[in-house]
């Protein structure tokens, strides 16, 4: 007995001493690997000298201490972290109802509380910020970001919910878009009437593109769809005579104020109301529209999960043939996916219009389908309140990164930190995706219930692969 | 019994060709109203196709399947409706069906063909309840108003989801489900995913349950529990059933009538008794010379 203890102890040690030389192993690897990635990334500087030539300068420094970063980075995750993930696993019991309960309980109040902050938000914006200094909140920050939740709402029911990978969804944002600038420079109609014009159109579109990929699943689907995007913003460039090609459509007419135009002039919104002119009213108003419709597109889809039609989009993510076999007629409910997703495009789309009050296919690339994607999976694929978090992470968070300033007082006043704001923020998302591989909100709360409501674990929600 | 209930499927000629391969050859039977009648036969031997043609999932090459509700007396119309070109006939007194000219979901939605599956296909990221409402999915259409009057609140939806849940609750306590109710359905021990895809599909309302190797997987209190709830299917609930089964047990105990495949092809029909005595039968099960069949049937313990 006494000898078995020794000899495990020693195991343990022998293993201890394995895991120290395996940990510093791994760093040295890591740290190869960065300096062969970031070497002549950031390494090498190609300065431009006085006459005009392109020199190369070295910056030794900052590529030690990014490497010296990286190493020190391994040796603490394979030393630190890891046995106290794996110290926690073995003491904490595998079922934890309280921790269950919390979640549950963070879905019930944060939606409320969010939905207050948000009304509240611009003006509270002005308070702290004043008349100049707040535009830039509300409308850098909160309508930008407002339109890509409502766009992220609307991608979640085609991505999240039916599980069809739809890498075009900015087609129907490009066709909500231009219909509204469309109709509104021909036939002078006011955005409150586009508004649903522009959301049947795209509907429509979303019925068309649905009908030819009815048969595709996986990935096939998602290159089609990919494709559809393209064609989209390609006819939008070349049919020069009604899109005006590159050169975009300017002069949509902005949403007035229940007839009320937000102008300097005696009849506009300032002088009616008695109010010194400032364009920060017209934010205002914009802000509390695409607030609206971020609403109704969130409300219209907590209906929807809970009628019959939501769970037949979520059935046929998790399977499709057997909803065949009961009955659910599965083009219908693929088309009605695709159809109400895309009018929610539409939508967002006629709003980015008239905010605007110009339009040019560059803002319809495949780069803005890809971003709205990667809130649908950042966020946990078919959480609305993850899409909402992701969203405000993910366009808040590029935003946010422009205002870096103080990190020239760490790397010196040369240093411009904007350079870096896209390699910063992608390495935020592929941290958070190896911290919660699902997504923000992994888990999936059930429709209807007998008893009572218990989240279901993500990893038994499929993903999709129609 | 005297008189043989009225017929409820009338599988005729069938015959399925895979490119060159012929997995169904010119099949014909018949299942009865009330009854339990089990197709059997070797791996391979075509039983699962013969119910992927059944239930729309696959289109036959040749052949004929129709299935009548309500009188009997829609027989005399089937041949009519075959030349007529339609898939259904909907008359006062019933309803006559070709399902080889129906796709899949309106086999299950008109015809009342409902089926599970060899490797269990569940909604396993969705509780069990759920699961049960979506095999609900048309009727709550309906009440939802095809979902515009769901979404505004107007209509009775509430009402009808709570019958559904009503019904859903029935099935649960049948199938013994009831406290795993709000449990994801990929959570649940494997006998109790098998009892839910049967809970599922009765859910549908059949007049017809096809069911792909229920008992695959089951030990032998499961697998008694499984004929309990059969039976208690063709007894109390006016649906009939067609199963394929592996497992002699099952079939022998439960089954009132037993159609055996070989090669697509049938090479008995019967009652359960007749079957097993039949010599094709035992020799395409054990492959044995015709004059070995009464010693390997003795080790087997037919």
């Amino acid at each position: 007995m006494a000898t078995q203890q020794v000899s495990i102890d020693d195991a343990t040690r022998e293993a201890g001493g394995g895991a120290v030389r395996r940990a510093v192993k791994d760093a040295a690897i890591w740290g190869l690997v960065a300096l062969g990635v970031l070497g002549p990334l950031v390494g090498l500087h190609a300065v431009q000298d006085i006459r005009g030539f392109l020199r190369l300068d070295g910056r030794w420094g900052l590529l030690a201490v990014l490497v010296g970063l990286v190493v020190a980075g391994s040796l603490f995750g394979s030393l630190v972290v890891e046995p106290w993930k794996e110290r926690r696993a073995r003491t904490r019991p595998k079922a934890h109802p309280l921790a269950e309960r919390a979640r549950v309980g963070f879905g019930r109040w944060f939606p409320p509380v969010a939905i207050a902050f948000v009304a509240v938000y611009p003006f509270l914006a002005l308070w702290l910020t004043g008349f100049s200094g707040s535009i830039k909140w509300i409308d850098n920050f909160g309508i930008q970001i407002l339109i890509y939740v409502m766009l992220g709402f609307g991608l979640n029911i085609v991505v999240g919910l039916a599980g069809l990978l739809d890498l075009g969804y900015v087609a129907f944002y490009a066709v909500g878009a231009y219909s509204t600038a469309l109709l509104a420079k021909e036939f002078g109609l006011s955005f409150f009437t586009l508004l649903p014009l522009a959301g049947i159109f795209a509907a429509l579109w979303g019925i068309m593109l649905g009908f030819p990929v009815l048969r595709l699943r996986g990935d096939y689907l998602a290159i089609v769809t990919l494709a559809f995007g393209e064609i989209i913003r390609l006819v939008l460039i070349n049919w020069v005579p009604v899109t005006n090609g590159y050169a975009g459509i300017s002069g949509i007419p902005r949403p007035t104020f229940f007839g009320i135009p937000f102008t300097a002039s005696s009849t506009g919104f300032a002088k009616t109301f008695g109010l010194a002119y400032s364009p920060i009213y017209r934010g205002i108003f914009l802000y509390y529209i695409i607030l609206a419709l971020a609403l109704l597109t969130a409300w219209v889809t907590v209906r929807l999960r809970r009628l019959p039609i939501g769970r037949a989009w979520e059935a046929l993510r998790e399977d499709e043939i057997a909803c065949r076999s009961l009955g659910i007629n599965t083009t219908n409910t693929k088309l009605t996916a695709f159809a109400i997703g895309a009018m929610f495009g539409g939508f967002a789309g006629s709003f980015f219009a008239t905010r605007q009050g110009f339009i040019s296919p560059e803002s319809f690339t495949f780069m803005e389908s890809a971003t709205i994607v990667a809130i649908v999976v950042l966020g946990g694929m078919g959480s609305q309140i993850g899409v909402a978090v992701a969203a405000v992470a993910m366009i808040g968070g590029t935003e946010l990164l422009r205002e870096l300033d103080f990190l020239k007082a760490i790397f010196g006043s040369a240093f411009d930190p904007t350079q870096y704001r896209m390699l910063l923020f992608g390495f935020a998302m592929v941290l958070i995706m190896i911290w919660k591989p699902r997504g923000l909100i992994s888990t999936r709360s059930p429709s209807v219930f007998l008893k009572e409501r218990r989240a279901v674990s993500g990893s038994l929600v499929g993903e999709g692969r129609g | 019994m005297t008189e043989p209930a009225p017929i409820l499927l009338e599988v005729d000629h069938l015959t399925m060709r895979f490119g060159g391969l012929v997995a169904i050859d010119q099949l014909s039977f018949s299942t009865r109203r009330g009854e339990i009648t089990a197709l059997i036969g070797p791996n391979g031997a075509g039983k699962t196709t013969v119910f992927n043609c059944i239930t729309g999932f696959y289109k036959p090459t040749e052949g004929r399947i129709a299935i009548v509700h309500g009188e009997p007396q829609m027989w005399e119309e089937l041949d009519a409706l075959t030349l007529k070109g339609d898939r259904k006939l909907a008359l006062a007194n019933g309803a006559l069906f070709l399902l080889e000219r129906m796709p899949d979901y309106l086999v299950s939605r008109q015809a009342k063909v409902a089926r599970t599956f060899q490797n269990i296909r569940l909604f396993s990221g969705m509780t069990v309840l759920e699961n049960l409402l979506i095999a609900q999915h048309n009727p709550l259409m309906h009440a939802s108003g095809f979902t515009l009057l769901g979404v505004l609140g107007i209509g009775g939806y509430g009402k009808a989801e709570r019958a559904a849940v009503e019904k859903a609750r029935h099935w649960l306590e049948l199938t013994d489900l009831i406290d795993r109710a709000d449990d994801p359905a990929g959570a649940l021990p494997y006998g109790a995913q098998r009892r839910l895809e049967i809970a599922r599909a009765m859910c549908t309302d059949p007049v017809l349950l096809c069911l792909d190797e229920p008992a695959a997987g089951l030990n032998p209190r499961e697998s008694a529990a499984l004929n309990e709830l059969i039976l208690t299917i063709r007894d109390r609930h006016d649906t009939s059933v067609l199963l394929i089964e592996h497992d002699m047990s099952v079939v022998m105990e439960i089954s009132d009538h037993v159609v055996v495949l070989d090669y697509g092809v049938k090479i008995a029909d019967g009652r359960p008794e007749e079957v097993r005595n039949d010599a094709k039968v035992i020799a395409a099960y054990l492959g044995v010379a015709d004059e070995e069949v009464e010693a390997a049937e003795a080790e087997v313990g037919l």
